[in-house]
């Protein structure tokens, strides 16, 4: 019978200036039988302030663990890609002040960053799949969400549909988004896909456990788990290539936001989804509406907004119509 | 000189956030000259601020040539400069990745479309730049390779050196590409320093500015010679790169020759000060880039070399 073998392996190790050593590491259950060496590599922690996959990669390793005569293949976790960003509330990478998800494919023989992401590109090509796990930023909250280049759309979102997420965003293809992880390994023939759910610096344990379900059902497609999968949601797909699914709700002006509508909320045209108000003055400076039938899919976490401050993205009604048909 | 807010809005517990531009001359729009987007650019507004002192001096001794008009705008982010912070003040992002800007979109990118509303219709685009990493450098003339780019007028600063370099996919986002795309002529002028104001070098970037104008006929002015610049591939500099991390001792200073075999730079275990590594040139060459840091990573370019000699 085949048995469950774990290691915990350095991905890249780099010598610091003052006694210490900068080291990514992944989490390896491997199936010893040999059979469907398949592998599925969970990412996670591009962005040092976003957590919610730090729930996610626990929890797969803790229910593969219960069932582990169930697995056939390998499943790599990888749970702090930013390992200076995560230990000091950094959304980029410290010292660098760099975004780390803005330096992909990475360069061999670059600076220490560049070479980081060269190994990092290195080491997922040719898994079967890859999960990134987002957690949107500490400013806004998302519904657990899978975002495609509409580049990939064609092999992505069949994918996507077994992730058991409420959401799958096809968004259109910027020249910017070429330097993500995701673009590198798209490009290069290595499925992945991007979570974006929750809120940064915090964990929202039902989205991590509704993840969860949904990386047993992807790995069930791929054949990595023989067990039995959780039954999944239907997801909404927006194909959004145009820009033309989503309401972008900015702040007219500067103040603090009250949100009045939790993500995930249906709402109606011109109905109230917050306002911005001033505590010097103790005045409503702005109500917030919905500027058309839909559901807010993210919304401002942070209070403080000032012109221009994204409070919320709505899904427009029609895409609901286009998903029942 | 008028002086104009191009761009504003208002906060909640500070100051209104304002970009100021000043104007010289009337008529065509000719040049536009931006210093710092970057809250840790003070060299930038520096540059910027004796050249308005300058254009004021041109101006009111009637050196402007007629049907001109000439914009600088020291600074397009003074909040973050105030906080000094380099970023922006509250998400971070950075007002120079969000060219050409969206006027309905998130903060920066209506700073950045406040900004590039009011400068896109000139006809060459001049912005002092800084480099992500801390370090000096030898001045130069940057342009990005977009199809558009002119080289001979890179060579009226008369700067040592022009420096091309292809877009990478961020590169997509700045100021200068998008200057580019808009059919500005635009050049990114690299002085010395960032952080710290270095005059000498400042002054070097206002003659250089002052010297394109009078040769493009904007302004009547006499008085700096320059380079004949030397025109340069940013594919054909040398990293000397740090193979250790440790305490980074420089022994040479950017803008000197150096020999093939000649030691840049030791970097020594910051707990015993052994030689962890000897930093020697390649070949013989031009330091460019000078890393200033007490520290280097593994890997650090420490310094960027030109091929040969002055
Ligand atoms: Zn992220």
């Amino acid at each position: 019978m085949s048995e469950l073998i774990e290691s915990v392996e350095d991905v890249v190790r780099i010598p610091l200036p003052v006694d210490e050593e900068y080291v990514i590491r992944k989490h390896r259950l491997k199936s010893s039988d040999g059979s469907g060496q398949k592998r599925i590599c969970i990412v996670t922690g591009i962005h040092g302030d976003e957590l919610e996959g730090q729930y996610v990669c626990f929890e797969l390793a803790r229910r593969i663990r219960e069932k582990a005569q169930c697995l056939s293949g390998i499943v790599d976790i990888y749970p702090a890609m930013n390992p200076f960003g995560i230990d000091s509330i950094t959304r980029g990478i410290p010292a660098f002040d760099l975004d780390m998800n803005r330096i992909f494919p990475g360069n061999m023989d670059g600076d220490m960053n560049e070479y980081m992401a060269s190994r990092i590109v290195d080491e997922l090509l040719g898994a079967d799949l890859v999960i990134d796990i987002h957690a949107s930023n500490i400013f806004l909250t998302e519904i657990p969400q899978i975002r495609i280049n509409e580049l990939n759309a064609d092999t992505l979102v069949p994918i996507a549909l077994h992730a058991n997420m409420d959401l799958i965003w096809v968004h259109g293809a910027s020249t910017v988004l070429e330097s993500t992880l995701a673009y590198a390994l798209n490009s290069r023939e290595t499925n992945t896909l991007v979570v974006e759910m929750g809120v940064g610096m915090r964990i929202t344990k039902e989205y991590g456990e509704q993840l969860t379900d949904g990386l047993f059902s992807l790995m069930k497609e791929l054949g990595i788990w023989t067990g039995e999968a959780p039954t999944v949601r239907k997801p909404i797909v927006a194909y959004d290539a145009e820009g033309e699914d989503v309401c972008y709700l900015n702040a007219p002006c500067s103040g603090i936001y009250i949100k009045e509508k939790h993500h995930g909320s249906k709402v109606k045209c011109d109905e109230i989804v917050g306002k911005i108000i001033n505590p010097l003055s103790g005045e409503v400076m702005a109500e917030i509406k919905a500027p058309e039938d839909g559901m807010i899919f993210t919304v401002r976490e942070y209070p403080v907004v000032e012109d221009g401050s994204l409070m919320g993205r709505i899904l427009r009604e029609k895409v609901f119509m286009e998903n029942l048909t | 000189m008028t002086e104009e807010v191009i761009y504003s809005f208002k906060g909640l517990y500070r100051d209104d956030f304002r970009v100021k531009g000043y104007k010289f001359g009337e008529g065509e729009k000719s040049v536009c000259i931006l210093g710092s987007l970057r809250g840790n650019e003070y060299q930038q507004i520096y540059v910027c601020s004796l050249l308005i002192s300058e254009l004021k001096k041109i101006e009111a001794n009637g050196q402007l040539v007629k049907g001109h008009s000439i914009m600088v705008i020291p600074c397009g982010n003074p909040y973050s400069v105030n906080i000094k912070k380099r970023f922006w003040s509250i998400d971070n992002t950075d007002i120079n990745r969000m060219f050409p800007g969206y006027d309905l979109g998130e903060t920066t990118q209506r700073i950045a479309a406040g900004i590039f509303e009011n400068i896109k219709d000139y006809k060459y685009g001049i912005q002092f730049a800084s480099f992500y990493m801390p370090g000096y450098f030898v001045p130069q003339v940057r342009m990005m390779k977009t199809g558009n780019e002119n080289v001979e007028l890179a060579r009226q600063f008369g700067l040592p050196f022009v420096v091309l370099h292809k877009p990478r996919p961020f590169d997509t986002a700045t100021l200068n590409y998008n200057w580019q795309i808009w059919e500005t002529d635009a050049f990114s002028i690299y002085t010395s320093s960032t952080e710290k104001i270095d005059k000498i070098s400042a002054k070097q970037g206002v003659n250089a500015v002052l010297s394109f104008l009078s040769k493009e006929k904007i302004v009547e002015y006499h008085g700096f010679a320059g380079y004949k610049s030397r025109v340069v591939e940013s594919e054909k500099f040398l990293s000397i790169r740090a193979n250790e991390a440790g305490f980074l001792e420089s022994l040479v200073k950017v803008g000197d020759n150096v020999m093939k075999g000649q030691v840049l730079a030791y970097i020594t275990d910051p707990y015993t000060s052994e030689i962890l590594q000897t930093v020697k040139a390649s070949q013989d060459a031009i330091v460019a880039f000078e890393y200033d840091s007490p520290i280097a990573y593994k890997n650090t370019a420490l310094f960027k070399l030109i091929p040969g000699r002055w």
